[in-house]
């Protein structure tokens, strides 16, 4: 079936967004926010940091959907939402890693730690990168579909589990900065450093959805192409 | 019940042809036996260093022992389509993801169960009566590692170049399996018993009862067709 104009406009407007907050953010949190008290300049990696480990959580958690309605209705939409959520996980754990890395090398001394969160990071991109692999190297796409979604479940159901280990084997990493127990969020963050911290979320969040249907496109033409060519060999 | 019965017949298929080929038990325990005396090759021990290594040592021979099992976990049932048959037979799927946890687990035991005394007396360790113990804490490691790793080799089995690819599925998995285990071995070496490390053994615990679980409900989902 072609592709709907309005469909298309509709991406369209997503990604202009995603790109007028991406700016914004990026203005607002580099420029105008000022600098951390006790970490200076350094500090402000964390805008964008802190939203794209943000947006591969929220896209592993997508794998996930995709793969358990897989699993049940057998749709070919829940698959490709699975996968594009999978591909763009992927980037975005990579870039949280190489993020912290550059963060790390001033704040800690090093470009890498043993710490517990940066662990599981590193174990999620590996799982992950694993999933892609699955996917790559069976050729039966239906299979391929079904292997690649019971990966999905399980790596996801996997993350407490993971993240409880490596915590008990050890902790450096700072303790949450925003997100602690004991206070709301708002009380340990100074309203400067807030606002462009959400706005960032905020364009990172469009940004992953932005990729997302364009990602998903993609899959379902290549469905298309599929369906053509067994047409013409019938 | 009707699904331990059906189980149990097929691990007893699995165990028939394992006894009349003899080829994962024989390659596994020689591959566990090899590594041992890799590892005191390539490390230069001190007496006193090699009680700290060695519930990592252990632990990585039995990983890589079991990875070449589960290798060779579905090949029975490659050859002359067994799988199709099998599929086609009016039984219950889980019975199937149950029965090839269970042979696999079944080989890595007795393959353990020689490797591990083998250690102690290759790497002169004292300490011969916490090995009951360092056994049991092996047992649910071990229970871990065949649930993932028979869903996992279920999994890549269409796979092309799938002996590469389910260590590389796998292994990040069972990070939590290999962090407790060697915790709580380490714990069990140096104070006799487990102590401090129960919270290890809980997570070792649940994350056994959850993917046996899991299996067996999305298991039928994996093999199909």
């Amino acid at each position: 079936m072609p592709v709907t104009q309005p469909l298309r406009r509709r991406r369209g407007i997503l990604g202009a967004l995603a790109l007028i907050a991406i700016a914004v953010g990026l203005y607002w949190g580099l420029i105008v926010a000022p600098p951390d008290a006790y970490q200076g300049e350094v500090q402000r990696i964390m805008y964008l940091h802190l939203p794209s480990i943000l947006a591969a959580y929220l896209s592993y958690f997508l794998v996930f959907i995709g793969s358990c309605m897989y699993l049940w209705k057998r749709e070919r939409r829940d698959d490709i939402l699975a996968h594009s959520a999978a591909e763009i996980g992927v980037l975005f754990t990579a870039l949280t890693i190489i993020e912290g890395s550059i963060w790390g090398r001033p704040t800690w001394g090093v470009w890498w730690a043993w710490d517990a969160r940066l662990t599981l990071t590193a174990i999620l991109l590996l799982i992950y990168t694993g999933y892609l692999m699955l996917r790559s190297l069976i050729d039966d796409e239906n299979r391929a579909s079904s292997a690649a979604a019971v990966l999905g479940i399980i790596g996801f159901l996997d993350i407490p589990l993971i993240h409880m280990s490596v915590y008990w084997w050890r902790t450096l990493h700072q303790p949450p900065s925003i997100l602690q127990p004991n206070k709301a969020p708002w009380e340990n963050i100074a309203w400067p450093l807030l606002i462009p911290l959400l706005i960032n979320i905020v364009a990172f969040l469009l940004l992953l959805f932005y990729l997302l249907s364009l990602r998903y496109r993609l899959g379902e033409m290549r469905d298309e192409i599929r369906m053509h060519r067994l047409e013409h060999s019938l | 019940m009707d699904l331990l019965n059906q189980t149990l017949l097929l691990l007893w298929k699995d165990l028939l042809l394992e006894l009349r080929r003899r080829e994962s038990l024989l390659t596994m325990f020689f591959f566990g036996t090899l590594l041992l005396f890799v590892f005191h090759f390539s490390f230069d021990f001190a007496p006193d260093k090699v009680a700290e290594m060695a519930p990592a040592l252990l632990w990585l021979a039995f990983l890589f022992t079991g990875t070449l099992g589960l290798t060779q976990l579905f090949q029975v049932e490659r050859e002359n389509h067994c799988l199709d048959a099998l599929l086609l037979s009016p039984l219950d799927r889980g019975a199937l993801f149950l029965a090839k946890t269970f042979f696999n687990l079944l080989l890595m035991l007795l393959v353990e169960l020689v490797v591990m005394p083998l250690f102690w007396i290759l790497f002169n360790l004292q300490g011969w009566n916490l090995l009951p113990q360092l056994f049991l804490v092996t047992l649910l490691g071990t229970v871990g590692f065949c649930v993932l790793g028979t869903m996992m080799s279920a999994v890549t089995l269409r796979a092309r170049a799938r002996e590469l690819l389910l260590p590389l599925v796998l292994f990040p998995l069972m990070i939590p399996v290999i962090l407790a285990t060697i915790r709580c071995m380490e714990t069990i070496m140096r104070a006799g018993d487990l102590g401090d490390a129960w919270s290890w053994l809980r997570l070792l615990l649940g994350f056994d009862v959850i993917f046996v679980t899991v299996g067996i409900l999305i298991f039928d989902r994996v093999i199909e067709d």
